[in-house]
């Protein structure tokens, strides 16, 4: 236990250092800049405490919880043998994460104001409902070919900057076709898919496959995963507004 | 008392946000994997921890700095604070107007890539995995560059409106030839590092200033012009993180050249 609290207390001044240069951006800008005196000080000053107890606690659970669960499946799909298997939960992992993401969710709201302004769909609350929520299922599937993708890659070692490149290409040609008002959020979304739970996960189950076959390195191999994932929901995206 | 009752709704947020992706993990643990987990209560205290962490995190975030971000981000592209008038229309090309702007664009993209929790995780993970090599802080300072000159050209892309794909057209090419040149333990690493940045405490802040900027800035329009921002945050650290390596490597080479010359004596 009394191991336990010094470990959260060094984390603890880790997470101020972590959240010191964001406190003083604001508080430059807002008096030396803006001149003007700081609101509700009380409200911040608690809110700012709040900030460095939460990353505090998460980096903590991140090492006690997130990494060695991510890990230890990798591990156990690769002795598993299972391809299928491993293929099926990288799916559901890419897909699941990703669907009930509330910075998607936002996104996909955007995206059917912006078309039903372009008049690509008509205006009404029905119509854009089922426009944001089509994007979201489209973003949230690519994610999860994103992540299958990039487990293929791990077990057969392929270098990744082909795949990407790939990627790459195939954003510049959709770009070329996709209707114009589609093109800014397509590529937006690409960085709003990976939240703060994914990331750890994706990261422990890379390194652990990379770790767990023979031949593969954690370091050049492990990681890649979230690169995919941040490259498909651009091309889905832009696919998405050419269709619809 | 209010406080306590908003915590307790962003705790239950998190929860609804975490219940797929556990349910997922132990669904497959059960029934696929059918194998006895190592430490599992250390694991579900992990969760717990995770859950618990985020509800801080998003409610202090929501509680102070958001408002106060988002509330200078109006403020810094206010009309009256760029100097523009409603009827000049060509201010745009004067950028010493937006310098403050720019430098805000900079400053909040590099101080919210410092505090954002998911590349704390892959620096941890890289660290342990490169058996040091790879420093926590050598990449969260390059990811953090990288994002702060991406926010700064994004707005200035925002600000003199040109289209959004050429830049990042642009952009791949640069990483493509970066590629090509870079050791090849980084690259993986560094296109992670593209998609890991914004997330939780980046993006709201970063879509303040994008909406702010289009929907003043005479000629721009929020709904076409203030996406993009978010594109160049995760397009830039890819190019600073090879960078950096390039620059390690060059380093390590030069150093180890100078000792040659020095045993060669």
């Amino acid at each position: 236990m009394g191991k336990l609290i010094r470990h959260l207390w060094e984390s603890m001044l880790d997470s101020i250092r972590d959240l010191a240069p964001i406190v003083g951006v604001i508080a430059f800008f807002q008096l030396a800049v803006l001149q003007q005196p700081i609101p509700n000080l009380f409200g911040l000053l608690t809110g700012t405490l709040m900030v460095v107890i939460g990353l505090t606690l998460f980096v903590h659970g991140l090492k006690v919880g997130l990494f060695p669960i991510g890990e230890s499946m990798a591990h156990d799909f690769a002795h598993k043998g299972s391809l299928f298997w491993l293929i099926a939960f990288a799916f559901s992992l890419g897909f699941g994460t990703t669907v009930a993401e509330p910075a998607l969710i936002a996104v996909a709201n955007e995206a059917a104001t912006v078309a039903a302004n372009g008049g690509m769909i008509t205006d009404t609350p029905d119509e854009k409902e089922s426009y944001a929520q089509g994007l979201r299922l489209t973003v949230a599937i690519s994610v999860g070919l994103a992540i299958v993708v990039g487990v293929i890659r791990i077990i057969k070692g392929w270098p990744v900057q082909y795949l990407i490149m790939g990627g790459y290409i195939g954003v510049v040609i959709m770009t070329a076709f996709a209707p114009k008002e589609i093109i800014g959020i397509a590529y937006d979304s690409g960085g709003v898919t990976t939240s703060t739970i994914t990331v750890p996960l994706v990261t422990a189950l890379g390194v652990g496959l990379a770790t767990s076959i023979r031949g593969r390195n954690p370091i050049t191999d492990g990681f890649g995963l979230i690169a995919f994932a941040s490259l498909t929901p651009m091309i889905f995206v832009m696919g998405y507004g050419m269709v619809l | 008392m209010g406080g306590i009752l908003q915590f307790f709704d962003t705790l239950v947020t998190t929860v609804r946000d975490v219940i797929p992706i556990a349910a997922i993990i132990f669904g497959f643990q059960f029934l696929v994997l059918r194998k006895p987990v190592t430490n599992m209560r250390q694991i579900l205290i992990g969760f717990g921890f995770v859950l618990l962490g985020l509800a801080f995190f998003l409610q202090g975030l929501e509680q102070a700095l958001f408002p106060l971000g988002k509330l200078m981000a109006q403020q810094l592209t206010a009309p009256e604070f760029l100097g523009i008038s409603a009827t000049a229309s060509e201010i745009s090309n004067n950028w010493q107007h937006y310098l403050w702007v720019y430098l805000f664009a900079f400053a909040i993209g590099f101080s919210t890539t410092i505090a954002e929790p998911s590349l704390i995780a892959v620096a941890i993970k890289a660290n342990q995995v490169s058996g040091g090599a790879v420093g926590t802080w050598g990449l969260r300072i390059a990811v953090a560059i990288g994002v702060a000159v991406g926010i700064s050209l994004g707005a200035y892309r925002i600000i003199t409106g040109t289209p959004l794909h050429y830049y990042i057209i642009a952009g791949y090419v640069i990483v493509i030839a970066q590629t090509a040149f870079s050791p090849k333990s980084i690259i993986a690493l560094a296109y992670d590092s593209g998609g890991v940045t914004t997330s939780t405490v980046t993006v709201p802040l970063v879509a303040a200033l994008g909406l702010g900027l289009s929907s003043n800035i005479p000629g721009r329009n929020p709904l076409l012009d203030g996406f993009g921002l978010i594109a160049f945050a995760s397009l830039f650290p890819i190019m600073s993180v090879m960078g950096y390596a390039q620059l390690s490597e060059w380093q390590a080479r030069r150093a180890s050249k100078t000792r040659g010359a020095h045993y060669g004596e």
